[in-house]
């Protein structure tokens, strides 16, 4: 079947040049029917995609190795669940991937918002055609996951560090937030084209840079879970250059989510959030390339190849193109109010605008310097971890700060007798906590300790948000508390889901500090009968066992854990054989705490023949708040994208009342 | 290989139907023109937007202060510009309704193609 799939990409690629043209020849000549063409060609490039991916995952699933795909990702061994990700486990899979979720997204947003922004929908088509050409043309001209050869007898398997539950879920989460920041791309870009630089552009894709960055942020959250368990290092997150790909785009996005509040309150920073809008695209471009074209070393990068080039050509042709139509239409976004006041709702925001890019640009130039230094001098020269943590604290820090102080503050200005008053009993509180910590040793990390201050002010400001609101729609007249409660984040999902979202980075800004800024290592040559301590822990080392499982050879050191007199059980840390992959995988041991969320944390670096172990023992307090902090940010996102029936009716009213029918 | 490529020439000649729809739907339509803002409908689209700019504004402006995060001072001193701006955007607004009325009283109404569905 390699030549259905062959040919639907080139059916797809057809489909997407045609959405192109014809639908900028529409858009420019203002022809009715070949603008509805151009949509629908959008659509059959979505179904065409569909029977190219079922093509492949057919494939996959029958351990078909005549595709030479099937053969490089996968092998007979592989269990059926590894099978299914190896779809995206590759190259040529996830580019498919890339344009499957492209075409559909696109499709859908098309038909979601023509009913009421219909005129500028039109060079909106066009915009998507031209970026789908490009995966489009990369899938049958560069990197065709239909190339077929004399099928050998089983394949090569799947690097075994991708065999993890987690890979199910994180790569096509990062590739949903990848590809779900074309959609406002692609109406910014629209609206610029067509002179259209009204609100509409951001209504209709607020949503979809809220699903993007909803799946960025969980995406990158089970990517750190996968590097915790699998890679096996001690740590979650080492400023990896394709961990910081997905990273980037998802500070833009952060940035732009709140500026955008911004010009839709103000009708300010018009030409701030194209920018912006621009730079998550592109940003987003920029980690498929770092991901996929080999040309860093990366643990997450599993690939070498020849998409390099086109991807940068790609990204320069965006950046070219898009810069000149925001200078083109300049006169058309200037701002008509301007910043009343530098103490302000809106100052605040762009405060929190300001540091949120400083991070990504900073992040950026560490991501590239290597390949600059290699590229002038010849020889990479990588920035460290100190690096990255030196420029997370110091815009970090005030980030958090900033997230505390912003919701308090009114809109265009406020006194500073106001302020006073309001932030009274966060400071309190915030002065508190610190001090407490202070007692309880935690001046040993001034960066921690500012953190847990700064955490306990914004805890406080969204308790105080949340208490006085629930008390005012009480007295508005709800029947009861919880009524009033529910009432308040129904009436404004966007305010209160974003609390709720603020409350998740303060768990996971916890989370952090505890586990990187208030952690503990010991390191111990173990024979069988012999212990270690490390903090208040008692580890010893009982037994070696090998294990044959479906794909690997297993071997597990068995530890007794204690704390004081108290036996905690045991724990198994080891490593695993794989035989088709011919490689060696640490598997870590962990001991979770539920009441302080601490972990015990323990990797045995090397297993000599004599069955002595060299271990590497972590205690990471709060580090469990990492994780429910990702419960807590996807609750938030949710609240905030639950659709809105008042603003679906505002906008369709407001569509009418222009005397434009918002349906045919 | 040949079922592979009768399902590919199935799924062509789908895609190019789904392309050609409009134009199959409507051989010969009374008006094959986009339906775009003219220049009056897009000003009164920006004052829709002011008018409802200004009043949120003012909705939130209202309960922040109810709920004590904005103070009686602040709200005095806020209140006031956000309602000027939300009369004037529906002055604006109906002084515009009136004279569009007049126009298609006079037969200079807009001009409308068939509607993109």
């Amino acid at each position: 079947m390699a030549e259905l799939g062959r040919a639907a990409l080139v059916v797809s690629l057809g489909l997407c040049v045609y959405a192109l043209v014809a639908g900028a020849v529409a858009a420019h000549l203002g022809r009715r029917r070949l603008a509805l063409s151009a949509q629908n060609a959008l659509l059959a490039a979505f179904g065409s995609t569909l029977v190219a991916s079922a093509v492949l995952l057919s494939a996959l699933l029958r351990n078909d190795f005549s595709f030479t795909y099937v053969a490089s990702t996968t092998s007979e061994a592989l269990p059926t669940a590894y099978t299914i990700s190896a779809f995206w486990g590759g190259q040529e899979g996830s580019l498919l991937l890339w344009l499957l979720v492209l075409t559909g997204f696109a499709a859908a947003a098309v038909r979601l918002n023509r009913g009421w922004a219909r005129d500028l929908i039109v060079w909106v088509v066009p915009v998507f055609g031209a970026v789908a050409t490009f995966f489009a043309f990369l899938l049958v001209a560069v990197a065709n996951p239909f190339a077929t050869q004399a099928a050998p007898v089983d394949g090569l398997g799947m690097t075994p560090s991708l065999q993890n539950p987690y890979m199910l879920a994180h790569p096509p989460l990062l590739y949903l937030g990848y590809v779900g920041l074309t959609v406002p791309f692609a109406f910014a870009m629209g609206a610029l084209i067509s002179g259209r630089t009204d609100e509409r552009w951001l209504v209709a894709t607020r949503r979809w840079t809220l699903v993007a960055w909803t799946a960025l942020g969980i995406g990158q959250l089970l990517g750190a879970h996968w590097a915790y368990e699998e890679v096996g290092w001690g740590g979650y997150y080492a400023w990896d250059p394709v961990e910081n790909a997905a990273l980037m785009p998802w500070l833009a996005a952060t940035a732009f989510l709140h500026s955008v509040m911004i010009q839709e309150k103000r009708g300010m920073l018009r030409i701030w959030n194209v920018l912006l809008v621009l730079l998550a695209f592109s940003l987003s471009l920029f980690g498929t390339f770092l991901t996929r074209s080999g040309v860093v070393n990366s643990i997450h990068s599993f690939t070498q190849s020849s998409i390099g080039p086109w991807f940068l050509a790609f990204i320069g042709v965006v950046v070219t193109v898009s810069l000149s139509l925001v200078f083109w239409r300049l006169p058309k976004l200037r701002s008509p109010t301007r910043l009343e006041s530098p103490i302000s709702r809106e100052a605040a925001f762009l405060y929190n605008n300001l540091l949120l890019l400083a991070l990504c640009l900073t992040i950026f130039w560490g991501v590239v310097y290597p390949l600059l230094s290699e590229a002038i001098r010849g020889e990479a020269v990588v920035l460290g971890r100190e690096y990255y943590d030196f420029f997370l604290r110091a815009f970090g820090l005030p980030l958090l700060l900033l997230m505390g102080i912003g919701p308090l503050i009114a809109w265009r200005r406020a006194s500073l007798r106001s302020l006073l008053t309001t932030f009274r009993w966060p400071t309190g509180v915030a002065l508190v906590t610190g001090v407490f910590l202070l007692a309880l040793g935690a001046g040993s990390s001034v960066p921690g300790l500012i953190a847990y201050t700064f955490a306990a002010f914004v805890i406080a400001t969204i308790i105080l948000e949340f208490t006085r609101g629930t008390r005012a729609r009480k007295a508005l007249g709800a029947t009861s508390w919880p009524g009033a409660f529910s009432s308040l984040i129904s009436r404004n999902r966007r305010r209160y889901g974003g609390y709720v979202v603020h409350a998740a980075i303060v768990l996971l800004a916890i989370g952090v500090a505890g586990s990187s800024a208030f952690d503990t290592v010991a390191e111990a040559k173990l024979e069988r009968g012999q212990s270690m301590e490390v903090g208040d822990y008692r580890l010893e080392y009982r037994t070696l066992d090998e294990r044959i499982a479906a794909n690997a050879t297993e071997i597990r050191a068995e530890l007794a854990v204690s704390r004081g007199d108290r036996d905690l059980g045991t724990l198994e840390a080891g490593k695993n054989a794989y035989t088709i992959e011919d490689q060696v995988s640490n598997e870590v041991g962990i001991r979770s705490d539920p009441l302080t969320g601490e972990d015990l944390f323990v990797i045995a670096e090397q297993i000599d023949a004599d069955g002595t172990v060299y271990f590497r023992v972590f205690v990471k307090p709060l580090v469990n708040l990492i994780w429910i902090a990702g419960l807590v940010f996807l609750l938030g996102a949710l609240i905030t994208l639950w659709p809105d029936a008042r603003e679906q009716r505002r906008l369709v009213e407001r569509t009418r009342e222009i005397g434009v029918p918002a349906t045919r | 290989m040949t079922l592979a490529l009768v399902f590919a020439a199935l799924l062509a000649a789908a895609c190019v139907v789904a392309v050609a729809l409009p134009f199959l739907r409507e051989p010969e339509p009374v008006s094959d023109a986009l339906d775009e803002l003219d220049a009056g409908e897009r000003r009164r689209l920006e004052l829709f937007e002011a008018r409802d700019r200004a009043l949120a504004g003012l909705k939130e402006l209202e309960f922040d202060h109810r709920t004590g995060t904005v103070s009686d001072d602040d709200y005095r001193a806020l209140v006031g510009p956000l309602r000027r701006e939300a009369a004037g955007a529906l002055q604006e607004l109906e002084r515009e309704g009136t004279e569009q009325a007049a126009e298609e009283v006079d037969g200079e109404g807009r001009p409308t193609g068939e509607r993109i569905s």
